[in-house]
């Protein structure tokens, strides 16, 4: 165990906790790890009631404080709903989680705590878990006659239905939500630390270990000790691949291609829109001759017509860049 | 007994009065805030109560898991608005435990000192509005003098009055000046128990109030218990189960204060705890003071914390962890930890899942009032109607932080 240096809330020691309730949960017992100095254990899913039965007569964790969902959606039981117990008595915190999929049931522990009911109903609404046995599964959280469970991982961040007041119809409306700019989300895996680079033909290189994008999913509930893997902020694990395939990962879509149509051309004049070109005008076709060379004067002999193409151009050529500095007569 | 008479009704003749069913909310200022309860009365007896909340649910635990650490952190001042700080300081324990990033001596004893003066601030606004829901206006004004003094202290610390985002993974944002210190010392002697006393004293004794909640929703140990019930619940209860004692984090263990607890369960009880809770944060902050050590305010760890404005101009270094932590943010190790800290109303815990990028994978909350809100039904059974507002301004609820 780490040296603990941080100052969060301190309990009753862990020490032997972790064996004592493994071996009292027995068969229900799935995984058991302590990491970050918190003891986590999976049960079986059909047997979470006499577990919890188990540890709230048996082992004093009198109250639930919590329950929370979690979606990894690679997982082919794609939630968590982690139960947080905490013994007044012994002064000791424990997490007791189940795997869930969308059509299996987690049985219910309203028989065993009242508090459970809106819990469950919270991670029933947000998840869309269902809890077999809770004779109140509403939704709790979201409107009413809402669609759909938003803290999934495969729902937009923005939603789907926008509401506002409309003064048309006098009461307010539902409408699918558009925005002016769609929503940014922004690539964070550094090419210092995780990306693999190959160069194309380089046939001489050494074979690249897979780069971290591709490595195996390393999830926070792998059996894995704190032994076994020093906290480091080495290379990140990221759970899912970062990559900005789709155009709405990096803020392109329809409404900013729509915004982006509506750019001045150069050279128009339709200057509306600001800050948006120069707005120089389109030279239009006059009547008038070209006005040409100047004629001659006393001290400025007549020139050949230049054989450039500019002349012949339609707009205006480009002002010279000024130079930075003027050249003054000053310089030694 | 005569078998079973049915009561017939004196006004209606024959005709038997059945329940009917009324509305109290979303909008109704004993509320305090959108909740609506779906109320089954008998006459003026509540027979049964189904509060509908979310209807300020904005999505925050959602709208965390994209954002990078830092940026989620000013997302819990506006959970519970009525004590910004005790919000946070979950969200920050819970990182540094991630983490496991040692905070100076001096910053711990800030948080406490603020997470303190929150408490005050945060029953301050309870105490009053619960008074003014069961029928008295003066108290609430006077408290009220002293909320608008403790959030001037969070202007002077942080440069905003209620959502300061002035806690941080790894200490505090910056040091506080002396004068402040001396400020706060200086009210906590004077100020805050003239007036507090004052106004506690109008109501304390009075009988109107007494009558209004001694023995009004009355919860035993054993419901307090099955309930989920935490702070100044639970130990109205007779339960003296408190995180700052119990479980302390920061240098609550260097602290000396005494834990309230009730005897009857009831909304007085709760009134009391909150009061005498107040004395003893006073007591707390004054230790603080007294206590505070010199040095820094934040773990010197950049990959953590930001450089000083001064550092960054001199040091290339300082300059780089500067822009990391501003753009990318920093990586938290994978892992999950629950953690939960005494918060003004409640045991308010933040259950983090980190998959080891620099945003949080999960991010639960747990809201204090959800559970005591969800007991509202048998607390309130059998009482009269106008009960309920004092049940409700006795649990302490704040729709930020329940419907988050």
């Amino acid at each position: 165990m780490a040296t603990v240096l941080h100052s969060a809330p301190r309990f009753a020691s862990n020490e032997g906790v972790k064996n004592t309730l493994a071996g009292a949960l027995g068969a229900m017992l799935l995984d058991a790890k302590e990491e970050h100095g918190e003891i986590v254990l999976t049960v079986e899913r059909d047997r979470i009631e006499d577990a919890l039965r188990l540890l709230r007569d048996e082992h004093d964790y009198q109250q639930l404080m919590e329950i929370a969902g979690v979606d990894f959606p690679s997982r082919p039981e794609r939630f968590e709903v982690v139960y947080m117990l905490l013994s007044l008595t012994k002064n000791h915190r424990i997490m007791v989680k189940v795997t869930a999929a969308e059509r299996t049931p987690v049985p219910t522990v309203t028989t065993l705590w009242p508090v459970a009911g809106w819990l469950e109903r919270e991670v029933f609404d947000l998840f869309g878990v269902v809890f077999d046995g809770n004779t109140d599964l509403r939704r709790i959280l979201t409107d009413y006659g809402f669609e759909g469970h938003p803290f999934r991982k495969d729902f937009p961040l923005t939603g789907y239905q926008e509401v506002r007041y409309s003064e048309e119809h006098k009461r307010v409306v539902y409408q699918p939500v558009d925005l002016p700019q769609d929503f940014r989300s922004f690539e964070f895996m550094s090419p210092w630390e995780g990306a693999d680079y190959v160069l194309p033909g380089d046939e001489k290189a050494e074979p690249v270990p897979p780069a971290p994008n591709a490595r195996p999913m390393v999830e926070p509930s792998s059996g894995k000790t704190s032994e076994a893997k020093p906290e480091t902020r080495g290379p990140a694990p990221v759970e899912v691949k970062k990559t900005t395939d789709k155009p709405e990962d990096v803020g392109y879509g329809e409404a900013t291609d729509k915004k982006a149509a509506k750019k001045v051309a150069r050279g128009s004049t339709d200057a509306t829109i600001a800050g948006q070109g120069h707005g120089n005008p389109t030279p239009e076709a006059t009547s008038l001759p070209d006005p040409g060379v100047p004629d001659p004067t006393e001290d400025r002999p007549a020139k050949r017509p230049r054989k450039s193409k500019a002349s012949d151009s339609e707009t205006p050529p480009e002002p010279k860049p000024r130079s930075r500095r003027k050249k003054t007569g000053g310089d030694s | 007994m005569a078998g079973l008479i049915q009561e017939a009704s004196p006004t209606t003749g024959e005709e038997v009065v059945s329940n009917y069913t009324i509305n109290f909310g979303p909008q109704h200022p004993a509320a305090h805030g959108v909740l609506r309860l779906v109320m089954e009365l008998d006459g003026e007896i509540i027979e049964r109560i189904d509060p509908h909340v979310g209807l300020l649910h904005r999505g925050t635990e959602k709208l965390i898991e994209h954002k990078t650490y830092l940026q989620a952190l000013p997302y819990f001042d506006r959970l519970d608005y009525c004590s910004p700080l005790c919000m946070e300081h979950s969200y920050v324990l819970a990182i540094e435990k991630l983490l496991n990033v040692e905070v100076p001596l001096r910053g711990q004893y800030l948080r406490v000192l603020f997470a303190e003066l929150t408490r005050i601030k945060n029953h301050m606004l309870n105490l009053g509005s619960h008074i003014m829901d069961v029928g008295a206006m003066t108290p609430n004004l006077w408290l009220f003098e002293l909320r608008e003094d403790c959030m001037n202290f969070y202007e002077r610390a942080s440069g905003a009055r209620m959502h300061a985002a002035w806690f941080r993974p790894g200490g505090v944002r910056g040091d506080v000046p002396l004068k402040l210190l001396t400020d706060i010392g200086d009210w906590v002697d004077t100020r805050l128990p003239r007036l507090f006393e004052d106004a506690i004293s109008l109501v304390a004794d009075n009988r109107i109030f007494k009558q209004r909640n001694v023995d009004v929703a009355k919860v035993s140990k054993e419901d307090a218990i099955a309930w989920g019930f935490s702070g100044p619940m639970i130990r109205a209860s007779g339960i003296p189960w408190d995180l700052r004692k119990s479980q302390p984090y920061d240098v609550y263990d260097r602290m000396d204060f005494e834990v309230p607890v009730g005897t009857n369960g009831d909304c007085y009880d709760r009134f009391l705890v909150r009061c005498e809770e107040v004395r003893q944060s006073a007591r707390i902050i004054k230790q603080c003071l007294a206590e505070m050590p010199d040095g820094p305010v934040s773990t010197t760890d950049r990959k953590v914390f930001p450089p000083r404005r001064a550092e960054m101009k001199s040091s290339m270094e300082a300059l780089i962890h500067h822009f990391k932590l501003f753009t990318e943010g920093f990586h938290v190790p994978a892992g999950e930890v629950y953690v939960a800290t005494e918060s003004p109303k409640g045991e308010f815990g933040v259950y983090l899942v980190s998959d080891g990028s620099n945003k949080p994978y999960r991010c639960k909350i747990r809201p204090t009032a959800f559970s005591h809100l969800q007991a509202m039904d048998f607390m309130s059974k059998g009482h009269m109607l106008p009960d309920a507002t004092a049940i409700l301004g006795a649990i302490d609820v704040v729709f930020g932080e329940c419907d988050r």
